[in-house]
């Protein structure tokens, strides 16, 4: 049985505490009214000031007058209202889809009846314990935003809904109400999933036969068809709609790498750092070697899906697809680049070699800039639609990151003491002790 | 010069993984071992030394990657940058999605292609090269150890049969 360490639980409640701290003063620093806003902007520094009065002067030589201004200062207001709640809502995402990508990622092992790894199930399962608070978390932020707290999703917005015939025309998907249901049948699906699974991964230790083994396996093949549907579905809502003017058809997918590559990396991270605490003593540089290949393997296929949304839009040039890259690049290049290099070149290169894959702290190095690029791509899915040019990874952005990895901590390692780490009574329990590669 | 060496069969690859070994405990030099089909954990029990063929491909790939770069800079970007469909030929990075699925297969292909030649020619592998093995039943259900032999014959046959040999012949090479 693991038991939690006290160090660590101290830690996750300190990351808490200055994350609640950082997520505060984030709340407190937005601007309420217009004249607080621009007052933060004029603060800025000289370079954006001067950049900023040009464009107002060439505002004026076009004709645009007082009206243009205004709404401009309301644009910017709207923005710097966000930032806080972006932030939030950014983390929040992340840290869930990290639970929800390891939740797949359980699923496809009991589903494929893979040898290596049931080992791990209980590492996974801790870790798909988070999807109760972070799915409740995200709910609560997605609510929130239908009951117009902030201004995360124009589309919620009436006003704007008015003015905008396209707008209009997708109401009958992209509603406050339609959008609650949505995501409490999908949130309700994998939890869902995860409990029973669970539950039955528990009862199949203590049991004389294979029952509860058979069921789950089927129930986990049944899940993956749900996942599948629900989460493309998911990313359209939670993610795309931020952008309700824009459209990929293969962002589901996108969306799933990305959450299946950080899901990967974060049950090596756990499997290792518990390894190192001696509470796997079966689990083997093997174990490890397979895991990293899956970070390799899937930090390829997430930039190949990247680059095929980003590619096939570039190279249209359609001016209503475009402008989603168009501000990206322009708002965002660092981030937007940074990404590809942290999610692809740096595992790419640093994974390669089939000896680094073995070695532990190499695996942990790679796995920290991952997460960090995938975070990175979430920010720039979300940020260039919520805050724009206002973006800055300050004190509610990491305020945010740390509450978020507070509370994953925490409820991970918490759902891990409640079982023995190695399950007893798996068909293939033996098979994967003995896994070598 | 004439040399001779020993032959001994095995009709099982654990047979065989065993008395690998042993002889190599009693610290004989295998010259060889033909089997029908790789047996997994032979070169370690051998002792050879592993594989550098992945390091060859990954400078191959280094080298399709060069290529593409270079040939298309040239053609695309130096050589006569048109305007084909308002697509930016101004510099290599304006123009670079085009570019990525070329340098993409050319690194595969440069990848693969060469590392198959180099496996061929360390190997020594090619149309119409005569056949190596000693006696045709390695290739169907036999395996076969090959030690020289230096004046210690007797010695050999009797370690080589108390490892399960069900044939051992003596020939010259």
């Amino acid at each position: 049985m693991y038991t939690f360490s006290n160090r660590l639980k101290i830690a996750s409640f300190i990351l808490m505490a200055v994350g609640v701290l950082g997520i505060g003063i984030g709340f407190m620093a937005a601007p309420s009214t217009v004249e607080e806003a621009k007052a933060i902007v004029a603060a800025h520094g000289d370079g954006h000031g001067d950049a900023h009065a040009v464009v107002e002067s060439h505002g004026d030589e076009m004709g645009h007058g007082d009206a243009h201004d205004a709404s401009h200062d309301e644009h910017l207001l709207h923005q710097l209202q966000n930032k806080p709640w972006a932030a939030l809502y950014v983390a929040a995402f992340f840290f869930f889809m990290i639970a929800l990508g390891v939740l797949a990622f359980y699923a496809i092992q009991r589903a494929a009846q893979a040898g290596w790894s049931p080992l791990l199930f209980r590492v996974m399962e801790g870790i798909t314990a988070y999807l109760v608070p972070g799915g409740i978390v995200v709910f609560v932020i997605l609510a929130m935003s239908v009951a117009h707290m902030n201004h995360l999703f124009v589309w919620m917005d009436p006003e704007v809904v008015a003015h905008d015939a396209l707008l209009q025309g997708k109401a009958g998907f992209l509603n406050g109400t339609f959008f609650l249901i949505r995501a409490a049948v999908f949130l309700g699906g994998w939890i869902l999933y995860r409990e029973y699974s669970r539950k039955l991964s528990l009862a199949q230790d203590e049991s004389n036969d294979d029952s509860n083994f058979k069921l789950n396996f089927r129930i986990s093949a049944a899940f993956l068809v749900f996942y599948l549907i629900s989460e493309s579905m998911m990313s359209w809502d939670w993610v795309m709609s931020v952008d309700p003017h824009w459209f990929s058809t293969l962002f589901g997918w996108y969306i799933f790498a990305s959450m299946f590559v950080s899901g990967i990396t974060v049950i090596a991270m756990v499997t290792i750092y518990l390894k190192s605490r001696g509470y796997l003593p079966d689990v083997n540089d093997s174990h490890i070697h397979d895991l990293a290949k899956f970070m390799f393997g899937i930090s390829i296929f997430w930039t190949y899906l990247w680059f095929s949304q980003f590619m096939l839009i570039w190279y249209s040039n359609i001016p209503e697809e475009v402008t989603y890259y168009v501000t990206r690049i322009a708002d965002f290049n660092l981030p937007f680049f940074g990404m590809v290099a942290m999610n692809f070149l740096f595992p790419v290169l640093l994974l390669m070699n089939s000896d680094f894959k073995r070695v532990n702290w190499f695996v942990i190095m790679t796995g920290i800039v991952i997460l960090a690029g995938h975070y990175l791509d979430i920010f720039n899915a979300i940020m260039p639609a919520t805050v724009g040019d206002q973006w800055f990874i300050g004190i509610p952005e990491i305020g945010s990151i740390l509450f978020f990895a507070g509370l994953f901590i925490f409820f991970v390692f918490r759902a891990l003491t409640k079982a023995p780490l190695q399950p007893k009574r798996n068909p293939f329990i033996e098979e994967s002790k003995h896994f070598h590669y | 010069m004439a040399s001779k060496v020993i032959h001994a069969f095995y009709n099982d690859d654990d047979v065989l993984m065993h008395a690998v070994k042993k002889v190599k405990a009693a610290k004989h030099h295998i010259e060889e071992v033909y089997c029908p089909f790789p047996v997994h954990g032979l070169d370690k029990a051998m002792g050879l030394a592993p594989t550098r063929i992945a390091i060859t491909s990954f400078m191959y790939g280094c080298v399709g990657l060069t290529v593409a770069i270079v040939m298309m800079n040239y053609i695309m970007i130096q050589d006569w940058p048109q305007d084909i469909g308002g697509k930016p030929s101004f510099s290599y990075l304006e123009n670079m999605p085009a570019f990525v699925p070329i340098m993409f297969e050319l690194t595969v292909f440069f990848a693969a292609h060469l590392m198959v030649i180099t496996f061929y020619l360390r190997s020594r592998l090619w149309p119409f090269k005569e056949a190596e093995n000693p006696d045709v039943r390695t290739t169907d259900d036999h395996f076969l150890m090959e030690i020289e032999i230096h004046g210690n014959e007797q010695e050999l046959k009797d370690l080589l049969m108390d490892t399960g040999a069900v044939e051992i012949n003596i020939t010259e090479k």
